[in-house]
């Protein structure tokens, strides 16, 4: 099982808690948990990632096991620590002020 | 007994202000979306618990909310909002073309005749339909075909901020868009022509023949007399009485002819409202007065309306669509401002009172009269 944060405005938009669990088919990388994501909870599409292109929005961050991950190709594969679900997959809003 | 619902958006949250007709007692609920943009709420006249909300941030992009509960509830409903075909190109502030880009909704309309049917106003400028209660968009094209290569972002962003449905005839749209103008479709949106002859912007649009290019602040008609249109441009309050063919200018005696919003009184067709801001550069009441006027003669002739607005050290703005009225026996007018005030008159504007003083910066204030 693949553990994913996310940002306290998509947990009240998608009405769940701090950390989802999420069974992702192999290979573990971005794209396929935000795919995994995305299609338990709908209403999140296009608040992560653009919805036809998935390019990751301005102001979303991606980050796992202390590194950021957010300038990664979405193919690239998750670290090992994620795919195991040791360690939580992130997805926060930037700090941008406002 | 008659209530009134003010709808009123703001950069951090919607809020739900309820009063029976004398409106001196309200219920305060809110926020809903905490921590949210809400551009715009707004009911359907035929089902008043049809509600729309458009709820957006830069994070995390673009929502629609809808409340089939007059407000207790909501359900986000569809946000797909697709350019149709081929984006194309549109000025941008370097003179390059510059694509499309869906950014956010600032409006939204519902029609007069159909709950399930719902306009929305999006930046970058376009229009877009639904015909199933907001559940999915259509855009409605031919707009962007009207010079959409000569328009060019504002510094709000390249907004289409104002619809007007005509309600005697449901083939006639007008829209406005910042900085580039106004346009009306005689076809239900499948063609648009640009609504500006007669506005002048001298320094910004040297051409006295422009057509696109006038910075329209906002429009409002009066469901009575729907060929009578009146116009809060950047500069300059404007009339049209055949529907947007021909507009002259009715600033008359007004401190400011720089403004936002503009409203008509929901029983006098005749009588109008502005709040006049300093300047283009000084987004604030002119010597930090806030003052409404007031016309009943269609304009050129106004009256500053000030008894319960704060006659010194007022530098808030009133943004285009945070002014409305509702439609009980003696016209309730209602304002919101950046600095998080809502302010109603229950008497056309005789008389003031701030119905909540500390909301965050409202983008928008909608009335629903209730039965």
């Amino acid at each position: 099982m693949i553990r994913v944060v996310i940002p306290h405005h998509l947990r009240t938009l998608a009405n769940v808690g701090k950390e989802i669990t999420l069974e992702v088919n192999d290979p573990i990388t971005q794209r396929a948990v935000l795919d995994a994501l995305e299609e338990r909870y709908p209403v999140l599409r296009g608040a992560i990632r653009d919805r036809n292109t998935h390019q990751r929005r301005a102001l979303i961050r991606f980050f796992a096991c202390g590194q950021d991950l957010s300038h990664e190709s979405p193919d690239a594969p998750l670290p090992a620590a994620v795919a195991t679900g040791e360690e939580p997959f992130l997805i926060i809003g930037a700090m941008a002020g406002g | 007994m008659s209530e009134v619902r003010v709808l009123v958006g703001t950069r951090k949250g919607a809020f739900i202000l309820t009063s029976d007709e004398a409106r001196k007692r309200w219920d305060v609920s809110g926020p809903h979306f905490a921590g949210w943009e809400i551009y715009h709420v707004k009911g359907s006249s035929v089902d008043p618990n049809r509600i729309y909300a458009s709820q957006s941030t830069d994070w995390f992009g673009q929502l629609i909310q809808r409340s089939d509960d007059g407000g207790k509830t909501w359900a986000p409903v569809g946000n797909e909002f697709a350019y149709d075909g081929v984006t194309g190109t549109h000025q941008w502030y370097d003179g390059t073309q510059h694509p499309w880009e869906f950014k956010r909704v600032w409006v939204l309309e519902p029609s007069p005749i159909d709950a399930n049917v719902v306009y929305a106003g999006v930046e970058d400028a376009a229009i877009f339909r639904s015909d199933d209660g907001g559940q999915s968009w259509r855009e409605l094209p031919a707009l962007r075909q009207a010079k959409g290569n000569l328009w060019q972002p504002g510094a709000g962003g390249m907004c289409l901020h104002t619809i007007l449905l005509d309600p005697t005839n449901t083939e006639r749209l007008f829209v406005a868009i910042s900085a580039a103008g106004a346009f009306r479709s005689d076809d239900g949106g499948k063609s648009w022509r640009p609504a500006t002859n007669g506005l002048k912007s001298n320094w910004e649009l040297p051409d006295p023949e422009a057509e696109i290019g006038h910075c329209v602040h906002s429009i409002a008609l009066h469901p009575s007399r729907p060929n009578v249109l009146f116009m809060q441009k950047h500069w300059d309050v404007m009339r049209s009485d055949d529907a947007g063919d021909n507009w002259r200018e009715i600033s008359g005696n007004l401190p400011s002819d720089f403004g936002f919003p503009i409203a008509v009184h929901a029983h006098e067709p005749e009588t109008i409202y502005v709040v006049p801001i300093k300047s283009d550069s000084e987004h604030y009441p002119p010597e930090g007065k806030l003052r409404v006027y007031r016309s009943r003669t269609g304009g050129n002739e106004w009256e500053a309306l000030t008894n319960g607005l704060p006659q010194e050290n007022c530098y808030v703005n009133i943004l285009r669509s945070a002014m409305a009225v509702d439609s009980l026996d003696s016209c309730g007018v209602y304002f919101g401002t950046t600095g998080g005030q809502v302010y109603v008159s229950p008497d056309s504007g005789d008389t003031w009172t701030a119905i909540v003083h500390d909301l965050p910066a409202v983008l928008s204030v909608e009335v629903q009269t209730l039965p």
